[in-house]
């Protein structure tokens, strides 16, 4: 037989348990979450919201720099993340706000680092049970997912049930890093829970500029695991995926990828002036698809959430908003004057160079300069 | 002792630091079933099997940032990129995480990986099989740089790398891997990363080169010793970043007269650094200019010509002889 058909798995799915009201489609897929649980992650849904809107606000007045709002991909971090272990490991790329925050992360850490001070980065480390296990923001682009399979191999190799789930976009699926990622999980069988945000932009380039094939999900099955669609602004479908991903994992199946298809509402960063390449209509779409008024109006239905629980827990979270503001704007005052802590961890040791050079510095932050010139 | 060639000797590291330490993994493309390329890693999967010693598929960024994942994990990967010459499609791995892991995290995460590559010329090799760019990682803040020259010096370094809490790029000289064999001690022994060491003593001239330019730098210094009567000093630097000044400025002071000999292009190359070190240092004690014996800036040509390219032991010879003669 000369030429034959070559029968491979080519199939994606597309899950959706809410629909554009909050009503649920089909009752069999509905997670089982309990409501105490169902109210944390609207809670801090809301919160990664109005700190979103807060930070662009400090930003506009040259309070913090440049950062990459949220706004609108909330409910495909939350949903990916409230199906995680605290021993899990989380590798985000720069936008999972919402994620960090449901991982411990604290409103003031992320004002410190956009305000310039990597002592915002200060982590726990990664000791349970104080430690969250969760990696600093990657900033170039697609680089992070092979950090997730070298940790998610580690976990293999020391016999544990942990996964890592990393995060990254559309665009990020045009980089080698991420194919390399995918491959060598897909080899190596890992723990690893790959979550595209597929949100449509890649700063001005859309989505279709990115890849001619149908999805992004499909990526997986060319290496030879599962992909699969979910309704990036559907909290619940997203948990449903990420929930059947994580059981995978630990039961040694390997790595699964997720394609949230969602929408960047906002900017790329606080720097981009996306009027300059999209329509407002095709935003004004997304806006009547968005997670928040959806998971509002499910816990609604549900007799779990009233107009004025909404009310109170907004108060709450303006007054939680504005201490973390103030504690860390004190603290960036405190901090001005710690130049010299940009040596601290080059190495685990400062070689004597480094030791040279940092007492250059600390002349020159004292104003004598050194008579040897 | 044992007499080894430096296969033998990096092989042997890898067998006891593997022994006696179960999170040192080694990775990388052929290095298992194959023994990689140069046998370095020979018998490392029998000893240890193949959940520590891994055949990875052919993709050098995903050696490297899956070194990465594991380091901060905890384990103690050793990667091996096949030619050094294949390392920069890794080259943001390293510069853009491995190197600033523990910066970002202010210590809550770190990379205690190694990543081992052959370099040099003079085994008439294919294109991107001989280059010498060990500048670019010297010059990148948080990462390591070590370059052996002996059997001896090249096991006891890789396990102090292995050892290091932060990453460290070990090349391995190509041209050195079976040219000698060495006695190496059957006990384990470790030499400090960061210390150059004086190989032989003299008063006249400072002869600094590493690695493969080890062996015509020592060549020459013979030659000075025979033919001229002239006992020079000659310094390994065996640690290219974080670089020891101490040890070669202290002898260029004894000395007054320093040559330089490695087989990377000259601009900007670790010479010039050195040079700089030495006139911070050392300039008052200077009695000559200082030379650079190097190889040009010119892409390594193939094979053919490589020898004219390569500093030799006469090219050497010549240079010390020109700074020794130069006038106080």
């Amino acid at each position: 037989m000369p030429r034959e058909v070559v029968d491979i798995p080519c199939q994606v799915d597309y899950l959706s348990i809410l629909d554009e009201d909050g009503q649920v489609i089909d009752a069999d897929l509905e997670p089982d979450i309990p409501d105490g649980r169902l109210l944390q992650l609207h809670r801090t849904m809301l919160l990664a919201r109005r700190f979103d809107e807060r930070m662009l606000q400090l930003q506009r007045q040259g309070r913090i720099g440049t950062f990459a709002p949220v706004r609108g991909q909330e409910a495909a971090q939350l949903g990916i993340v409230a199906a995680l272990r605290d021993s899990d490991w989380m590798v985000p790329s720069f936008r999972e706000q919402a994620a960090s925050l449901w991982r411990g992360q604290s409103l003031e850490s992320f004002l410190l680092v956009y305000g310039g001070f990597y002592q915002g980065n200060e982590l726990p480390g990664n000791e349970l049970p104080e430690g969250t296990r969760n990696l600093p923001v990657a900033v170039p682009v697609g680089t992070q997912p092979l950090h997730a399979v070298g940790l998610s191999y580690a976990i293999k190799y020391r016999g544990q049930d942990d996964v890592v789930v990393t995060f990254f976009g559309d665009g990020a699926t045009s980089e080698g890093d991420f194919h390399e990622a995918m491959n060598f999980a897909g080899v190596f069988q890992t723990p690893t829970i790959f979550v595209c945000q597929n949100n449509q932009w890649a700063i001005s380039v859309p989505r279709s500029r990115q890849t001619n094939s149908e999805t992004l999900a499909q990526k997986a099955l060319a290496y030879g695991f599962p992909g699969r669609q979910v309704d990036g602004n559907d909290i619940l479908a997203v948990y449903v995926a990420a929930e059947e991903a994580a059981e995978r994992a630990r039961s040694g199946d390997g790595p699964t990828m997720i394609e949230c298809v969602t929408y960047r509402l906002s900017m790329h960063t606080t720097a981009d002036d996306p009027s300059r390449y999209r329509e407002e209509e095709e935003v004004e779409e997304w806006r009547r698809r968005e997670p928040l008024p959806r998971f509002q109006a499910y816990l609604k239905q549900r007799d779990l959430l009233s107009d004025s629980d909404i009310e109170e827990t907004e108060e709450e979270i303006q007054g939680e908003i504005q201490d973390a503001i103030d504690r860390a704007e004190e603290r960036m005052e405190k901090l001005a004057n710690e130049e010299l802590s940009m040596f601290d961890h080059m190495y685990a040791e400062m070689p004597p160079y480094l030791r040279e050079q940092r007492d250059e510095l600390a002349r020159e932050l004292a104003g004598q300069e050194g008579n040897d010139a | 002792m044992p007499k080894m060639t430096m296969v033998d000797a990096l092989n042997t590291a890898l067998h006891q630091e593997m022994e006696q330490d179960d999170s040192v993994i080694v990775l990388g493309e052929d290095v298992a079933v194959d023994g990689g390329v140069f046998r370095v890693t020979e018998g490392l999967l029998d000893a240890f099997g193949e959940q520590r010693v891994i055949d990875t598929p052919l993709a050098e960024a995903g050696i490297v940032g899956t070194s990465i994942g594991m380091a901060i994990y905890g384990l103690r990967p050793v990667c091996e990129i096949q030619f050094s010459g294949f390392s920069y499609l890794a080259f943001h791995q390293l510069e853009s995480h491995a190197a600033r892991m523990r910066w970002r995290s202010r210590g809550a995460y770190t990379v205690p990986m190694v990543l081992r590559t052959p370099y040099s010329g003079g085994v008439r090799a294919l294109e991107h099989h001989s280059e010498s760019r060990e500048a670019y990682w010297a010059h990148t803040p948080g990462l390591k740089m070590v370059i052996p020259s002996t059997p001896r010096n090249a096991r006891a370094l890789l396990i102090s790398a292995i050892r290091d809490p932060d990453p460290v790029i070990f090349y391995e000289p190509k041209a050195v891997y079976r040219a000698f064999r060495e006695e190496v001690p059957e006990e384990e022994e470790t030499w400090p990363i960061g210390k150059a060491q004086v190989v032989r003593e003299g008063e006249q001239l400072t002869m600094i080169s590493y690695g493969a330019m080890m062996r015509p730098t020592l060549e020459a210094a013979d030659k000075l010793a025979q033919e001229d009567g002239v006992e020079v000093e000659v310094i390994d630097v065996l640690t290219i970043a974080p670089l020891d000044h101490e040890t070669f400025s202290e002898s260029a002071k004894k000395t007054g007269r320093v040559l330089i000999v490695h087989e990377a292009p000259r601009s900007f190359g670790p010479g010039a650094e050195i040079v700089a070190r030495l006139v911070e240092n050392s300039f008052w004690y200077l009695e000559a200019p200082i030379r650079r014996v190097t190889g040009y800036d010119v892409v390594i040509p193939l094979f053919a010509y490589e020898k004219a390219y390569l500093p030799s032991a006469d090219r050497i010879l010549r240079a010390a002889r020109e700074t020794l003669e130069t006038p106080a």
